[in-house]
């Protein structure tokens, strides 16, 4: 069976390239898959019928989760087997004539539709409750893509997705069913668990049982398009009709009959199976033969007729006695042929004629009479006419109710759903009649259809299915023997019961004058009455309104949906990130603030306002407090960040005194280097910073930060509190003396101790020096900065369009004076700024601490082991020089004093930290194991390296990359910005604003020949006056 | 385990003043609280060391208990650095937004305010469909049972039975067939209100 699986899949996988081959002819080379298998499954008849009874196999599969490839082929199987192949290879034969072949997608649809016929075999044969599951919605899927088939038509994309979404909702169903049966059963296989129905049924579990059945049975009742969900078959008329024929009336729908046949034998019994079963499937019968009846389309008049069989069948074959279930799986095939038949005719008429409606169809019987044959011969069977497979069905049908509402057990009801079939069969009748008038008789006042000629090889398929029915009819002792092993099931094993064969009794043309029989001579005289007068039937039904409706029902479910969906989101989805944060931060307050009041916890012992070894901290908190208050008051740009800097220095302070020299130095450097870039970043913007979020949105920020300041105290307090063992850290000292060979145990902690974690940090630090690089530079990182003595004197960074007769002015000429130089006696780039923006005080003070800056921060970096510092710090110190260079000489002094590009740097130190981790793994140790070098030099005597240092040297080096980055970008790259933008606004202003600045013009010509334009407009002096206030 | 309250409520202020500015809309505020949250974060990692020590440098004579906490020190280091770095990086965004859109504030998404006020109509699922009663609705057959289809028929007999009855809906103020509303309901047709958002130039 899992060959038949896997052939079908695997050709369904090739079938695209078939067609790129054959063209349409390629469904007759898909056609065989099923033909084939046909071939196989009538080998495996006398296994089954003569053998043990079933044919299994099992293969795992996900054995964890019980999950395998189990199949098992009984008679119930083989039966659905029969239809599945057959049916399925006759509508492939039928494709390869329906579609033309400038047809597109074929190819897609025909794997589809294989693909289906195997995943509806699957279904069929599947032994595991999951591996059921999964073909079931495989089944849904397919049936979703080829009900879209037509997927520019908006109707077809409707009905695709209406239908996906019905069964798919009752699937789910299924699903919880199936797992709670399973669970409950203890195994998923279907075999094993009916084997254990009836301890299930009247067992303690018997409350979950039904529970579970009933979930099932939403699955099926979906699936099969029984009241209230029928809606979706009808809808899904809009596939090709082939797809019709195959999974709206032969296959998929009679996937949730199926299912109930599968569990009759066991769960009939529980609960709510009978007024389920019953009572749906009645109301199903009724409503669906009713509908059909008023259809224009003759396929919608099938649509509807196959809604009404589909109740008609689940109501049988859900009886649970050994002669419904012979009748129903009677009935079943026989639904299978006439249905099929049907749909294949409906399609052969639509194509060659160009319309399905009954009021524009007329003489097609004359154009075509063997298609009228064969469409009489499928009408006929469903409407039960003697001497078809309808009729012999339908009678052992009629002859179980009958017993059925004989048996007292039954009661009253017995006679109501008797009655109902009744009435049913006679809506049936009336349909079949209606249909074939419809499609084919003369109709007066109508001119007849225009009808092209069938090719035999499109007729084929139906024919085929018309003379099984026939051959049904007149001989049905086979199909009496195949159904028998399933009808025994049922059977009762009382004494005087009789055989299972005599209590299912058998399918015969003739049974004698019998009760059934003298039904069916009432149901084809109401009928027939129905039938001619349809007219006044159609005027009383369109006098009733259609006060149910289903689809309608549906489409108020998925709008209420969807309003329901935009509603939501629109509450909760609002665009603001104030309203985000609030809920978040609220939350993040309230549940933990609950959970500590509500806890009860008694407050831990060992609390204390001042640390008795630093009583200092104290003050140094005072001063943190003010500084986050102003912080928080302050509406000047610059105002804000000093403040936020003060409480940074403060926390250094507070570092220092706890007794952590490490963390105090590299806050302070930190800090400093946080300052002068936001003093770059920011010097741009407005110094103003406006209040924006005021009123009601106020009280409530200081409510939410309170709320989390405070939670925060009680938080830090009980955590602290809950601790009771001894801290890890407290090996650390020893650890780091004798594993990392150095005294500074934080730096030892860093660099070896824990060395995973500080790679993963300076991986951080490049990433964002990255991230900066790329939102400052829009091409490039900045590494083609020329070298300042490309650059002429003076140029970068002048004044434009101060009024020379101002204060500004004067002050402006009486700097440039004194800037003039002959020589550059202090730092290399300096000659190139423009000499208002020169400060001899700061150039000589940079010359002079410089270079003991980065021999300081050198120092740092390799006695960091032992004392304070490290790469960090290090690393730090050297960008705080750099950092000075920038701000004494500008861009090209920046890029005298590192020529390196920082991606470089960036680069380097993460690939030495990297070899630093990865040899010792080369040498035989863990990885960014270290070890102790001790060496003696002439000069220096015992020195003991230690090769942790290495991978600081790595981190010193991506933290110099990281501060140069900033600096290039921050600083270098917005200077020229600004520049651009100054000296762009200049040139496009100067014919107005030349005149006024003439004279001074003039004037610098005489000393600096190389001059820009010197006016600028108005709005961008601000911005450049207000870098240089503050900076 | 103790418990040292100075360095717990100046935790707790940075806290409260940090959460007050990053409510604001301002990005400059936004980052100025997120480096109070970051400091006030690691004043509660420090607390965790307990009582204020030595200096942890090792001395062979010193018990491991009198020196301050190394391990909250190290993770303390590691923050301080990364801090540093994603000030930098929101130093970057700052500028930029400042240089693209003129403007130091958060905006409000309008897309998300534009999909909170979108109707429940969907061309895709409400619009009233035709019913269609064939999938060959171009093949036209002549009196003498030819193919003449609409493509191929060029002396005009095609009678007015394949003409198609076209449902329309009134979408945006304009009445259009329910095919091309359903086509112009994905991004990028004209469906969309083009404005621009941001305000950007």
């Amino acid at each position: 069976m899992i060959t038949v699986l896997a052939v079908h899949f695997s050709v369904a996988v090739i079938a695209p390239f078939l067609f790129r081959l054959w063209g349409r002819n390629a469904f007759y080379a898909l056609a065989a898959v099923p033909a084939v298998s046909f071939g196989w499954l009538m080998f495996q008849h006398n296994p089954i019928y003569s053998g043990p009874g079933a044919v299994t196999e099992a293969f795992d599969w996900i054995p964890s989760l019980h999950l395998e490839f189990a199949f098992r082929m009984d008679a119930l199987a083989w039966i659905m087997s029969l239809l599945v192949l057959g049916v399925g290879a006759l509508v492939l034969v039928y494709c390869a004539r329906y579609f033309k072949r400038e047809d597109q997608d074929l190819g897609g649809f025909g794997a589809q539709l294989l693909a289906f016929a195997g995943a509806m075999f699957g279904l069929v044969v599947a032994d595991d409750l999951l591996l059921l599951f999964i073909c079931w919605e495989l089944t849904t899927i397919l049936s979703y893509l080829l009900i879209g088939f037509a997927r520019t038509r908006l109707a077809a994309r409707r009905s695709a997705l209406q239908a996906l979404m019905v069964t798919t909702a009752g699937g789910l169903a299924m699903l919880v069913g199936l797992i709670m049966l399973g669970y409950t059963a203890g195994t998923y296989r279907i075999s094993g668990i009916l084997d254990q129905a009836p301890a299930l049924v009247s067992g303690t579990s018997a409350g979950v049982v039904g529970a579970a059945v009933v979930l099932i049975l939403v699955g099926a009742i979906t699936k099969s398009a029984l009241v209230p969900f029928h809606f979706w078959l009808p809808g899904a008329m809009a596939a090709p009709t082939p797809v019709s024929a195959y999974l709206h009336a032969a296959a998929m729908v009679k996937a949730g009959i199926y299912l109930v046949a599968r569990l009759a034998p066991g769960f009939s019994e529980t609960a709510y199976w009978q007024p389920v079963v019953l009572g749906l499937g009645l109301a199903t019968m009724l409503v669906g033969g009713y509908r059909a009846l008023r259809q224009t389309d003759i396929k919608l008049i099938l649509a509807y007729g196959t809604v009404s069989q589909l109740g008609f069948l689940t109501m049988v074959v859900g009886l649970g006695t050994p002669d419904a279930a012979l009748a129903g799986l009677a009935m079943l095939l026989a639904h299978g042929l006439f249905k099929a038949t049907l749909f294949l005719v409906v399609g052969i008429i639509d194509h060659q004629s160009g319309t399905r409606d009954v009021r524009k169809l007329s003489g097609v019987f004359r154009s075509s009479r063997a298609l009228g044959i064969v469409a009489g011969i499928g009408a006929a069977s469903m409407a039960g006419v003697p001497l078809l497979g309808g009729f012999v069905a339908k009678e052992s049908v009629l002859e179980a109710f009958v017993h059925h509402a004989a048996d007292p057990h039954s009661g009253p009801w017995g006679m109501v759903v008797l009655a109902g079939l009744v009435v049913g069969s006679v809506l049936t009748f009336a349909y079949s009649a209606r249909f074939m008038w419809g499609a084919f008789a003369a109709k007066p006042g109508v001119a007849p259809t225009p009808f092209k000629a069938i090719t035999p090889s499109f007729l084929a398929a139906p024919a085929v299915l018309s003379v099984l029915t026939i051959a049904y009819g007149l001989w049905p002792v086979p199909v009496d023997a195949w159904i028998q092993p399933y009808a025994a099931l049922f059977a009762s094993t009382a004494p005087d019961a009789g055989t299972p064969a005599e209590q299912a009794g058998h399918l015969a043309l003739w049974h004698g004058l019998t009760p059934a029989l003298g039904l069916t001579a009432v149901t084809f005289v109401l009928g027939a009455v129905m039938y001619f007068g349809r007219n006044a039937v159609a005027r009383v039904q369109s006098l009733v309104p259609a006060w149910v409706d289903g689809d309608r029902g549906y489409q108020l479910t998925i709008g209420a949906l969807d309003d329901v969906a935009v509603w939501i989101t629109g509450r909760t989805q609002r665009g603001s990130l104030y309203f985000y944060l609030a809920v978040i931060l609220s939350v993040a307050f309230v549940l933990p603030l609950t959970a500590i009041l509500l806890g009860g916890n008694a407050l831990p012992r060992d609390v204390y306002l001042v640390d008795p070894n630093s009583p200092l901290q104290l003050v140094a908190g005072v001063g943190i407090v003010i500084g986050a208050l102003a912080a928080v008051k302050a509406n000047k740009r610059f105002l804000a960040v000093l403040m936020v800097s003060v409480t940074g220095y403060g926390i250094a302070l507070v570092f220092a005194l706890q007794g952590a020299p490490d963390l105090a130095l590299t806050q302070m450097l930190v800090e400093t280097i946080i300052l002068v870039a936001f003093v770059l970043a920011m010097r741009s913007l407005p110094p103003e910073l406006r209040d924006r979020t005021g009123g009601k949105y106020r009280v409530v920020r200081v409510i939410i930060g309170l709320g989390f300041g405070v939670t925060m105290v009680f938080a830090a307090i009980f955590a602290m509190g809950a601790r009771t063992a001894l801290p890890v850290s407290l090996q650390f000292p020893q650890l780091a003396y004798e594993g990392g060979g150095g005294l500074n145990v934080v730096n030892v902690t860093l660099v070896d101790i824990r060395a995973w974690d500080t790679f993963g940090e300076i991986s951080v630090l490049a990433l964002a020096a990255t991230g900066v690089a790329s939102l400052i530079f829009i091409r490039g990182r900045g590494d083609r900065l020329q070298t300042s003595a490309s650059v002429a004197e003076g140029t970068v960074g002048r004044h434009h369009g101060v009024d020379p007769g101002s204060r500004d002015g004067a002050a402006l000429a009486i700097s440039r004076k004194f800037a003039a130089a002959a020589r550059d006696p202090w730092i290399v780039a300096g000659r190139t700024l423009a000499p208002e923006r020169r400060s001899i005080i700061f150039e000589v003070v940079t010359r002079l601490i410089f270079h003991s800056m980065i021999i300081f921060s050198l120092y740092l970096l390799l006695a960091g082991h032992n004392l304070p510092g490290g790469g960090f710090a290090g690393g730090l110190t050297a960008g705080l020089a750099l950092t000075i260079r920038y701000l004494a000489g500008g861009r090209f002094e920046l890029r005298e004093a590192a020529p390196l590009s920082a991606g470089a740097l960036l680069g380097t130190g993460l690939a030495l930290a990297a070899v630093s981790g990865v040899v010792p793994l080369l040498l035989g140790g863990q990885v960014f194991q270290s070890a102790i070098i001790q060496v003696w030099l002439p000069v220096f005597g015992d020195i003991k390296f230690v090769t942790s240092t290495i991978f600081d040297i790595g981190v010193y080096i991506v933290v110099v990359g990281l501060v140069l980055d900033v600096l290039r970008s921050l600083g270098a790259e917005i200077d020229e910005h600004m520049e651009e933008r100054s000296a762009a606004a200049a040139q496009q202003d100067e014919p107005e604003e030349d005149r006024p600045g003439q004279p001074e013009v003039e004037a610098e010509r005489d000393l600096e020949p190389p001059l820009e334009p010197d006016t600028v407009p108005a709005e961008t002096m601000p911005a450049e006056t207000t870098a240089k206030g503050h900076a | 385990m103790s418990v040292n309250l100075t360095l717990l409520i100046v935790m707790g202020a940075l806290y409260a003043c940090g959460i007050y500015l990053i409510l604001e809309r301002s990005l400059t505020r936004v980052l100025l609280g997120l480096m109070l949250l970051a400091n006030a974060t690691n004043l509660l990692i420090l607390a965790t060391g307990g009582y204020a020590g030595l200096a942890p440098l090792f001395a062979k004579d010193t018990p491991a208990q009198d020196y301050n906490d190394p391990l909250p020190q190290a993770l303390i280091l590691t923050s301080i650095v990364i801090s540093f770095a994603v000030t930098a990086f929101m130093l970057g965004i700052i500028y930029r937004t400042w240089v693209l859109a003129r403007q130091d504030d958060i905006q409000d998404d309008l897309e998300d305010r534009r999909v909170a006020a979108t109707p429940s109509f969907d061309a895709e699922d409400d619009a009233e469909v035709p019913a269609e009663t064939s999938e060959f609705p171009l093949t036209m057959l002549g009196s003498d049972g030819r193919d003449v289809s609409n493509h191929q028929a060029s002396g005009g007999d095609t009678g007015p039975e394949t003409v198609q009855p076209v449902a329309t809906v009134v979408a945006g103020g304009r009445e259009m067939p329910a095919e091309h509303a359903a086509a112009e309901e994905k991004p990028g047709s004209l469906n969309i209100d083009p404005s621009p958002e941001g305000g950007g130039k």
